[in-house]
């Protein structure tokens, strides 16, 4: 079988996959979007309690592998707590799908918390005094003031984080989730002619995506710079 | 007449550093206060204690009748009647002149858009800068940015101002406008506290000088008095050193 008779066979699989990896990926970044603002908050604010909670999450998401916190929720979190503490299983909840989806979340979290701190501290401290000066509150200035020219600075940042978490969501296929290389796997297992080209597709694939988002981060940049 | 600024007994530290180390000043309706002194002497610190810029680590400092040491006084509020002006300008540069001028008021519900952009259209009139309104601030001279950063801060109609070193980021040729539009605010009967290094500014425009050093009130009374016939010897060394 040549290139295109196998990825003719193999593309709906493919199509699906991809699905499945794409809704990964976007269920985990609005979520890690969420946490990496609350954390951010938290690592900027005076509260010297706040600031211990996000160094802490922060510190034991970028000390441990990916593939280990997945195991740990997955495995970990399903036997030892769901299981004996809420008498429910992941099953119940959504199966590996949303195990995984924790995980990356939880991950790709920690790092955008990091740029958002990285992206609020880069904002003039003049700017929180004009705000607040002319009578608005710190919740005020914050959204209206600093996260806006904040978010220019983290852009980049930002789409950074999420194409690693869209190469990161391969790791998932560890618990079984049939993503796309969960199914090149799975592919080639019955294919051991062809191992090479079912994985290049794959590589393809997410090769498109993550082409696809650098170009959407080059042109939102331009569009955010004002008066330069 | 009424006072718009009282300050008793007000102490600042800075950790184990006492920057401010008891100040008493009065501010009456519509008077022009200028504070001289070297760098260092606490200045600025008194400015942004006025506002709660600066935490306040003692004494009591009551604007406009609102106690602002008190912890039940709502600080935003009381901003609100406290226009500030910064060395550095501090323009948003993600907002446009206009949008710069109008957004507190409208934010916090003084007026609506509409009302706000003629409030905005008619204040950069008065500073000269009617053409500008489009514009970002990263377009604007020094000067205009600071013309424009007055503007904002009268967009709220407060009843006091507060200038710290309003001129001291400038060129020189820039100077002069900034201080024209600060003459015709004083012309017009506006409480304000200017920190400043213009001596002549002072002369002409201050209704009071206060000469502070190392966080006390030195000397203070008419320009004639302060910079004229000053009787503390840091006084007449400080401005022997400017003048």
């Amino acid at each position: 079988m040549n290139f295109i008779q196998l990825f003719t066979k193999y593309a709906p699989t493919f199509n699906e996959a991809l699905i499945l990896t794409l809704q990964l990926t976007l269920v985990s970044l609005v979520c890690a979007s969420i946490l990496g603002i609350i954390f951010g908050m938290f690592s900027i604010a005076k509260n010297k309690v706040l600031n211990i909670i996000s160094s802490i999450y922060i510190d034991i998401i970028r000390g441990t592998p990916l593939i280990v916190q997945v195991f740990i929720m997955y495995y970990g979190v399903g036997m030892s707590i769901l299981k004996p503490v809420f008498n429910i299983s992941w099953n119940e909840l959504g199966g590996v799908f949303t195990a995984g989806a924790i995980a990356l979340s939880l991950n790709a979290g920690a790092y955008m918390a990091e740029i958002v701190r990285g992206g609020i501290e880069s904002v003039d401290k003049g700017q929180m005094e004009a705000a607040r000066s002319l009578g608005l509150t710190y919740g005020k200035a914050m959204r209206k003031v600093i996260l806006p020219q904040a978010i220019r600075t983290m852009l980049p940042s930002i789409i950074n984080q999420f194409i690693i978490s869209l190469k990161d969501t391969s790791l998932i296929s560890v618990i079984g989730i049939r993503e796309l290389t969960m199914n090149a796997k799975m592919i080639s297992a019955n294919e051991s002619a062809a191992v090479l080209t079912v994985y290049i597709i794959a590589a393809v694939y997410y090769l498109i995506i993550c082409t696809i988002l650098s170009k959407v981060a080059k042109v939102l940049e331009r569009r955010m710079s004002y008066g330069k | 007449m009424e006072n718009k600024v009282i300050v008793k007994g007000l102490v600042k530290n800075f950790g184990k550093l006492e920057v401010l180390k008891g100040m008493d000043v009065e501010v009456k309706d519509g008077e022009v206060v200028c504070l001289i002194g070297p760098s260092g002497s606490g200045k600025s610190t008194f400015l942004r204690c006025l506002n709660r810029l600066e935490s306040i680590t003692g004494g009591q400092v009551i604007i406009d009748g609102y106690d602002i040491t008190d912890k039940n006084t709502d600080i935003n509020k009381v901003r609100e009647n406290i226009g500030m002006v910064f060395q550095h300008f501090n323009l948003f540069p993600h907002k446009t002149v206009m949008e710069n001028i109008t957004m507190a008021p409208v934010e916090l519900k003084k007026m609506t858009q509409e009302q706000a952009d003629g409030v905005g259209a008619s204040l950069l009139r008065d500073v000269g800068l009617a053409e500008k309104a489009d514009v970002y601030p990263a377009q604007l001279s020094g000067g205009q940015k600071q013309r424009v950063a007055i503007a904002r801060a009268l967009a709220m109609h407060p009843d006091i101002m507060l200038f710290d070193e309003p001129t001291s980021a400038l060129d020189p040729e820039m100077v002069g406008e900034v201080l024209n539009v600060m003459k015709t605010l004083a012309k017009q009967g506006m409480t304000m506290v200017v920190v400043t290094h213009e001596m002549g500014f002072a002369r002409e425009v201050a209704d009071r000088i206060i000469f502070m050093d190392g966080g006390y009130i030195v000397e203070e009374g008419t320009p004639e008095e302060v910079l004229g016939n000053p009787k503390e010897e840091r006084t007449i060394n400080f401005l022997n050193q400017v003048l």
